[in-house]
């Protein structure tokens, strides 16, 4: 009896769950499906779910309007290039953080995290003015730059409870082996920490290839993402959904590919800690 | 060569004093044991040895060079800790050469050295196996086999043993002196267990509340105590303490008698005892009696004594096994 009520009661969640994923995942499936269909049939009401004609022609004209691949490039740089900076003081920082706290230290990492309630559009004219006067308007590293300091918190939080986990005894123990910092860091905390450094990564190169608002502001041309390429289809000559919605698809395929992939090991590493 | 003294070492975290002041000398090659209670300040003691903690006060010196403020690779010690702490990522081999890997030893120098260890600790079946797949025992001599092959000037042991099962921790036990004996190096050792203590060292300083209670070889702290302290914590079962009218019959306040100082007699003796438990273990028999104006007492016979629960006997306590204390705690004699 006992066991066919945790039966039920496991159906019900189930259903629940992918109630809640599908209306989730609805958007993006409403995205894709639209990407196929012709202007007329993108804004038909009643809206046409799967019995329309099928196109590529947006996928094409998309391609002949911009070059999708010089975007995907750039977004490739940022994301990447701001997540590797990231690692570079990130994981030191969440070292000192993690093994060396003093009494200010959880003060410091609640004020690192309080950066990120402020809105960046209260910040956007000093920094559009700084990047000007250095030259690093629509450039790889000035956007660069903006990426990975925006990202630093969550990602020093992100090493910082990861490398709490690690047992201390260890890293004592490569110190009475005489290894220095930087290699304790290197040879014996980094491959130890390495599921929670991937997620970090990972998160971070999504947070960054995902990143709408400096990326249209301080970029133009040169630099600029995929985010701005969608965004290049609200034009002037009007909205065109079909259109804007292949852009989209192309925009995010990527990172949703690359998500998909690691899910398992995203969803390990952001509840790390929390489960445990 | 691996000669350490402390002087005046003190160590206090925030406001909380854990070492008030330790002087102490540990000769070359000694197997010293640091016993005591837990939070006497034991393991804290050999961390600042180790150069793990910052000394508040005092110095450490290593071979009459002060190492104080040395980093903790550069005072030539090994470290061997309670939860082994191995590198999981890394192989057996690459655990024990890992040390010298960072001293930047060339590698077949290395591997000989590893292989040499590992033969000493009958590893050499395991050394591509990750400590994951080890059990307990030889994750314990992987950590032992880092220690040896950095050839350090002293040991620190951090309660080594207290992770492993009854029948390992023996064998284990063993290992370790018969390691000592062929190696000659100093040892220092922390443990909680007056056993191991026992058996092992050569020299046992009791701690108490980071104190220093007593420094003496184990036989000459069973059977001279400097206190009460002492007197209770060394020996097993504990020294039977007694207070009051019988006590002050010997000219103490306090007076110690260990359970098998105690002689046992069926018809007449010093005191009346009513058996309450008895424990057999083969070779000996523990029996928890009760003693009028007394608290419970220990008493230890050889083999099986036959007494029963219940039983009337009688207890006469040896005149010159019998430990007097002040009302301080200190010992004195008559």
């Amino acid at each position: 009896m006992a066991q066919s009520a945790t039966k039920s009661r496991r159906l019900v969640m189930t259903v629940i769950a992918y109630a809640f994923a599908l209306m989730l995942f609805f958007p993006i499936l409403w995205m894709v499906i639209t990407s196929f269909k012709s202007e007329a049939d993108a804004i038909a009401l009643p809206p046409k779910f799967l019995f329309f004609h099928w196109t590529l022609a947006n996928y094409i004209a998309v391609q002949a309007r911009n070059n999708y691949w010089g975007f995907a490039f750039n977004s490739i740089v940022l994301s990447f290039g701001s997540t590797l900076a990231g690692l570079i003081v990130g994981i030191p920082a969440a070292y000192a953080f993690a093994f060396a706290p003093t009494k200010n230290t959880k003060q410091i990492l609640l004020w690192m995290l309080s950066t990120k309630m402020m809105p960046a559009v209260g910040v956007l004219v000093p920094i559009y003015l700084i990047l000007l006067k250095v030259h690093l308007l629509d450039t790889f590293t000035g956007l660069i730059i903006i990426l990975f300091l925006s990202n630093l918190p969550i990602m020093i939080w992100m090493l910082y409870t990861y490398f709490k986990e690690i047992p201390h005894e260890i890293l004592e123990a490569s110190r009475m082996d005489g290894a220095s910092r930087w290699k304790e860091i290197v040879y014996v905390l980094s491959p130890m920490a390495v599921p929670g450094i991937a997620s970090t990564v990972l998160l971070n190169i999504i947070l960054s290839w995902n990143e709408t608002f400096w990326s249209l502001n301080v970029t133009n041309i040169h630099a600029a993402p995929l985010t701005a390429f969608i965004a290049s289809y609200s034009s002037p000559e009007g909205l065109f959904w079909a259109k804007l919605s292949a852009a989209s698809t192309l925009a995010v395929a990527p990172i949703v590919l690359l998500g998909w992939f690691s899910q398992r090991q995203l969803v390990r590493g952001l509840t790390f800690g929390a489960v445990k | 060569m691996g000669k350490i003294n402390l002087r005046g070492v003190r160590k206090s975290f925030a406001e909380v004093v854990v070492i008030p002041g330790v002087d102490l000398e540990i000769p070359d090659g000694a197997f010293v044991v640091f016993v005591g209670p837990s939070g006497c300040g034991k393991s804290t003691l050999l961390r600042l040895i180790a150069g793990l903690e910052d000394l508040s006060d005092g110095r450490v010196f290593i071979d009459d060079q002060d190492v104080t403020d040395f980093a903790p690779a550069r005072r030539g010690l090994s470290m061997v800790f309670q939860s082994y702490a191995l590198y999981p990522h890394m192989s057996v081999a690459n655990n024990i050469g890992f040390g010298l890997k960072m001293a930047g030893m060339p590698k077949p120098e290395i591997v000989k050295k590893v292989a040499y260890a590992a033969k000493m600790l009958n590893l050499t079946d395991y050394l591509e196996r990750r400590p994951g797949q080890l059990s307990g025992g030889q994750r314990q001599r992987v950590a032992i086999g880092r220690a040896i092959v950095r050839e350090p000037e002293a040991f620190l042991f951090d309660e080594p043993l207290s992770n492993l099962d009854a029948a390992l921790r023996v064998q284990m036990r063993l290992e370790i002196t018969r390691l000592h004996q062929s190696l000659k190096t100093t040892m220092i050792y922390v443990t909680h267990d007056q056993v191991e203590a026992m058996t092992m060292a050569d020299i046992i300083v009791v701690l108490n509340r980071g104190n220093i209670e007593q420094t003496g070889a184990p036989m000459e702290l069973y059977e001279n105590p400097k206190n009460l302290f002492v007197a209770k914590f060394i020996g097993s079962p504990t020294m039977n303490i007694i207070e009051g009218e019988k006590a002050q019959k010997y000219g103490a306040p306090t007076i110690g008698i260990r359970p098998e100082h105690i002689k046992i007699t069926r018809d007449a003796g010093e005191w009346s005892a009513r058996v309450s438990i008895v424990e057999r273990l083969g070779s000996d028999t523990f029996l928890y009696v009760d003693v009028d104006g007394v608290s419970q007492l220990t008493v230890r016979a050889e083999g099986d004594l036959g007494a029963r629960p219940g039983d009337t006997l009688f207890l006469t306590p040896a005149p010159n096994r019998l430990h007097r204390f002040k009302p301080d705690g200190e010992a004195f004699k008559l």
